[in-house]
């Protein structure tokens, strides 16, 4: 692979941040699933993402049991699955997105026993030689991740856990030892879902993170609209938007989805 | 100071952070990780509470029928003319299976922590009515999600859900079966944990599940080890139970783990055979299920090459999913357990045999129980005993069974 990035991993999201914090403003990472619609959609839907702004991307690799998800990313996934995509194939779309010139962050996404199907070191490895920086796996909480983390660790690879309005003083310190990269905050007690409104529980559950860890923290689950971006903008160091994208796509198509990405990049200016 | 009714920390395994050997674990979205570890530190006050043990003794006697009894199957054993064959008799429980002791005990664990609304999955239903019926005994809110493939085929279950006043929600994604009713469980939780009991059917999902159904299982065991003791005046040579995500074969296992001398054995749905892609044995074919992730918990998962999780298939809807209690993976990777498989062919068989040799219709998933029976005792010696757990009542798969047999009886 040709080398077109100045870094990767850790130090990608660690720059990420600095340039994002310097321009006093959260990160906007949309999430896509490889394989929806189709493979090569989805491949030119992130770039086009790229194009309007996005500061890094959430890769989503497809599973047939989503627990954490709602009904858009479920379908999504599902379509994908459909369409045949694997770990390898959305191993190769991250390769493909950087030989077009992509040069923002890409976290991995996806439920863990694909992953181990893949198997976990060839998994970190790979990733990494297809210039992705990170994973993002829900099921895994950081006392499982013993198994994961060392390869990731020894790789400069990001491994991503997650601090819910749930979560207690102690697991926020557990996650902030443990999280590398970036902690994935969720916004909304439930799981991931286009939302009309954010959570009232919102702000002092940030403030209570902020005040357990110095790691950014990305915020995601429910923001959908430009004025959601606006309100968690100041708060947060990135914030994720996956099903509000994917379900304007369902119902609108290709440019409106990227349109209410464009809108929602241009809330945080 | 009489014995609790549900032991606490009676076995070696889990460890604190619920693994059995390299099986188990609690792999979880972190909005439910809290409400995990709160469940497991009240589940160890209840335990450790008389007050709720008695209250569980005392509903187990006066309200289930507990204890039920040991049957000899003295025509079954005669005609095989081998080992004699006892039937430990889940099937004259209320509700007519074991479900009723995990629903009944965490039901009232619901209770006990406060929390008024309680969710539950089901396939054939048979959780679902178990659970269904504690929430009315109890006064609790009872919503069940159900396959909608599940709801066309179990339709008398889904009626007696809702007649006990439960909410039965169809489940339209994925296969729409109980792994898929599993999921949306999983995520009502995940958006109401703060407010809902999860009162999980089987010894699957993350700790503390497998353990606590295992617990209030285990009564099962602790029942017919005292009971083949006083009837055979032995402890069984062998002793069998059918195994889906494996809570009655658990319950009855449990007490016999340390006599060594008792054979224990899982049978798994051998579906249209375990060398086709049509069954729901886990622990029988490499090529499509080895250890991996589902539903919370590390144990053996029927997977393609890739990680996702492959459809299964048993004439019996309680026995189609496709992982298994982690505690079983640990009993065989131990050793201490065998799992073999029985098909959907050898189940109705026995399903027949047991109706016309005892007058006892078993439930199809225990029909696989007695199925491996009808395979060993003849081989065995005539003083040598095989115990069956009959976890469950046949009159709930009537209607599958007239299906494929109607015309050819009579």
């Amino acid at each position: 692979m040709v080398e077109i990035r100045p870094s990767y991993g850790l130090a990608t999201l660690h720059h990420l941040f600095e340039t994002t914090a310097a321009q006093n403003r959260a990160a906007f990472m949309p999430y896509w699933a490889i394989g929806y619609p189709d493979y090569d959609t989805s491949l030119e839907i992130i770039t086009a993402l790229s194009a309007i702004g996005a500061d890094g991307f959430e890769i989503g690799i497809p599973f047939s049991d989503p627990i954490a998800d709602g009904m858009m990313v479920q379908t999504a996934t599902q379509i994908a699955l459909e369409n045949g995509i694997t770990v390898k194939k959305c191993l190769e779309a991250v390769q493909t997105l950087r030989s077009r010139g992509l040069t923002q962050p890409m976290m991995v996404m996806g439920y863990l026993n694909p992953l181990l199907a893949y198997g976990a070191e060839k998994l970190v490895m790979d990733a990494k030689a297809a210039g992705a920086d990170g994973f993002i796996v829900p099921d895994l909480p950081p006392e499982e991740a013993h198994y994961f983390a060392q390869y990731c660790q020894r790789e400069n690879m990001a491994l991503v856990f997650f601090l819910a309005p749930t979560s207690s003083e102690k697991r926020m310190q557990l996650v902030s030892e443990n999280a590398t990269g970036f902690i994935y905050t969720v916004a909304q007690v439930g799981v991931t879902g286009a939302r009309d409104t954010l959570s009232e529980e919102l702000p002092e559950f940030i403030a209570n993170v902020r005040q357990q860890t110095s790691t950014p923290l990305v915020l995601g689950f429910g923001i959908s609209k430009p004025e959601h971006a606006r309100t968690v903008n100041p708060m947060v160091n990135g914030f994720i938007v996956a099903s509000a994208l994917l379900r304007e796509h369902h119902h609108n198509g290709k440019e409106a989805a990227i349109a209410l990405a464009k809108a929602i990049r241009a809330a945080i200016e | 100071m009489a014995t609790p009714y549900i032991q606490p920390h009676s076995a070696d395994v889990p460890n604190e952070r619920g693994y059995y050997g390299e099986f188990g674990g609690r792999f979880v979205p972190e909005t439910i990780v809290p409400a995990l570890d709160e469940l497991t530190a009240e589940y160890e006050k209840a335990l450790a509470d008389p007050a709720f043990q008695a209250e569980l003794a005392h509903l187990q006697k006066t309200y289930v029928g507990r204890p039920t009894p040991i049957s000899y199957a003295k025509r079954l054993s005669e005609m095989l003319g081998g080992a004699k064959i006892y039937l430990k008799r889940e099937d004259l429980a209320h509700t007519g299976a074991h479900k009723i002791n995990n629903a009944l005990g965490q039901a009232l664990l619901a209770k006990r922590m406060g929390k008024q609304r309680v969710i539950a999955e089901t396939g054939a239903g048979q959780h679902g009515v178990a659970s269904a019926t504690a929430a009315a005994l109890l006064g609790l809110d009872c919503h069940v999600y159900m396959g909608s493939v599940d709801i066309a085929r179990q339709q008398p279950n889904v009626f007696r859900m809702k007649l006990m006043g439960a909410e039965v929600i169809p489940v339209e994604s994925g296969s729409k079966t109980l792994k898929d009713a599993i999921n949306e469980a999983m995520r009502d939780w995940v958006t109401n944990v703060r407010n809902t009991f999860y009162l999980l059917g089987s010894a699957l999902g993350p700790h503390p599940y497998p353990m606590m159904v295992r617990d209030f299982q285990s009564v099962i065991g602790t029942e017919a080890k005292e009971q083949i003791l006083e009837i055979a005046g032995q402890l069984p040579d062998v002793c069998i139970a059918c195994v889906g995500g494996g809570s009655n074969s658990i319950g009855i296992f449990h007490a016999f783990r340390d006599d060594e001398n008792v054979e224990l054995i899982g049978v798994e749905a051998g579906g249209h055979g375990t060398a086709t892609d049509k069954h729901a044995a886990r622990f029988a074919n490499p090529d499509i299920s080895r250890p991996g992730i589902l539903h919370g918990t590390r144990s053996f998962v029927m997977q393609n090459e890739d990680g996702q999780i492959r459809e299964t298939h048993s004439i019996s809807a309680g026995l189609d999913y496709p992982s298994v209690g982690p505690e079983h993976a640990y009993l065989r990777s131990m050793e201490r357990a065998f799992y073999t498989a029985a098909t959907d062919e050898e189940a109705l068989a026995a399903f027949r045999t047991l109706s016309e040799t005892e007058g006892i219709i078993p439930a199809l998933e225990s029909s696989h129980a007695v199925a491996e029976a009808l395979k060993r005792a003849p081989k065995m010696s005539k003083d040598s005993v095989i115990l069956i757990n009959l976890s469950g009542r046949g009159d709930k798969d009537l209607d599958t069974v007239i299906k494929i047999l109607g015309d050819k009886l009579g």
